[in-house]
């Protein structure tokens, strides 16, 4: 299992839709377990539209490039952007939202960092000058032998 | 986007013909189920057999179509596929809804 590729689009949710389900498709057809395929997809789909909707929020869309390299122990995505950086240049917490509230209290946003966080073995965020580089790492459970 | 709805056993049904309800999605689908459970029974199940992918926008939208309604009223969420199912895990939104596996199991819960 091993494949090494990158792709660039334009920053909108259509074409952002569009990548996210064929660079999922890529992964599965390269050997990526299910179960793990569909949090790659989850966690992917959350890190790509946060920045259609934030990084460039105030500007027109520019482009997101994204690097996936899939090995056996691991997958290692970066996502680049030329967006507005993250909020004081750092990592938001992405702590869960309380659902245990009322109805009209429920949360309908904010699961976004969260779901990055609990789908990911390791993230890790830079700007260097004005691209955004945002690195997710998938660990794979090590095959048992037989 | 592609809604269809129909009501049985005392309960409206809303099918979503669509693979993914995500963020390019998230606003018209809110919008268009207001149009399809603004009157009708209390109960409205929604099924999701043919959604294979949800993010986050979409899983606000659906919270938002619950909130929505009147408080005696309720959303149910049918045939969860195993993408859509682990998002509303990992966000502890399948202790805020009731989830069947399939839609005849949603409709014989109301029925009892």
């Amino acid at each position: 299992m091993r494949d090494k590729f990158n792709t660039s689009f334009y920053a909108t949710e259509l074409e952002a839709r569009q990548a996210i389900a064929s660079i999922s498709k890529r992964l599965r057809a390269s050997g990526l377990d299910r179960n793990r395929a569909d949090e790659v997809e989850i966690a992917l789909a959350e890190a790509i539209n946060n920045v259609v909707e934030h990084a460039y929020a105030l500007t027109e869309p520019g482009t997101i490039r994204i690097l996936s390299n899939l090995r056996r122990e691991h997958l290692d995505i970066r996502i680049c952007d030329t967006g507005a950086p993250l909020p004081q240049n750092r990592l938001p917490q992405g702590l869960a939202a309380n659902v245990s509230v009322a109805r009209e209290d429920l949360p309908e946003g904010g699961f976004g960092w969260f779901l990055i966080r609990e789908l990911t073995s390791d993230i890790r965020y830079d700007r260097c000058g004005l691209i955004n580089h945002l690195s997710l790492r998938f660990d794979f459970p090590p095959v048992e032998a037989g | 986007m592609s809604l269809t709805s129909t009501v049985s056993d005392n309960a409206r049904i809303v099918t979503v013909n669509a693979e993914r309800i995500d963020a390019a999605m998230a606003i018209q689908f809110k919008e268009d189920m207001r149009v399809e459970t603004e009157n009708g029974p209390d109960h409205v199940i929604l099924d999701l057999s043919s959604v294979a992918f949800i993010d986050s926008s979409g899983l606000g939208a659906i919270v938002a179509v619950m909130k929505q309604l009147d408080d005696h009223r309720r959303l149910d969420l049918a045939g969860l596929t195993p993408m859509v199912e682990k998002v509303f895990r990992l966000t502890r939104m399948d202790t805020v809804f009731n989830l069947f596996a399939s839609l005849d199991d949603a409709k014989a819960a109301i029925s009892v």
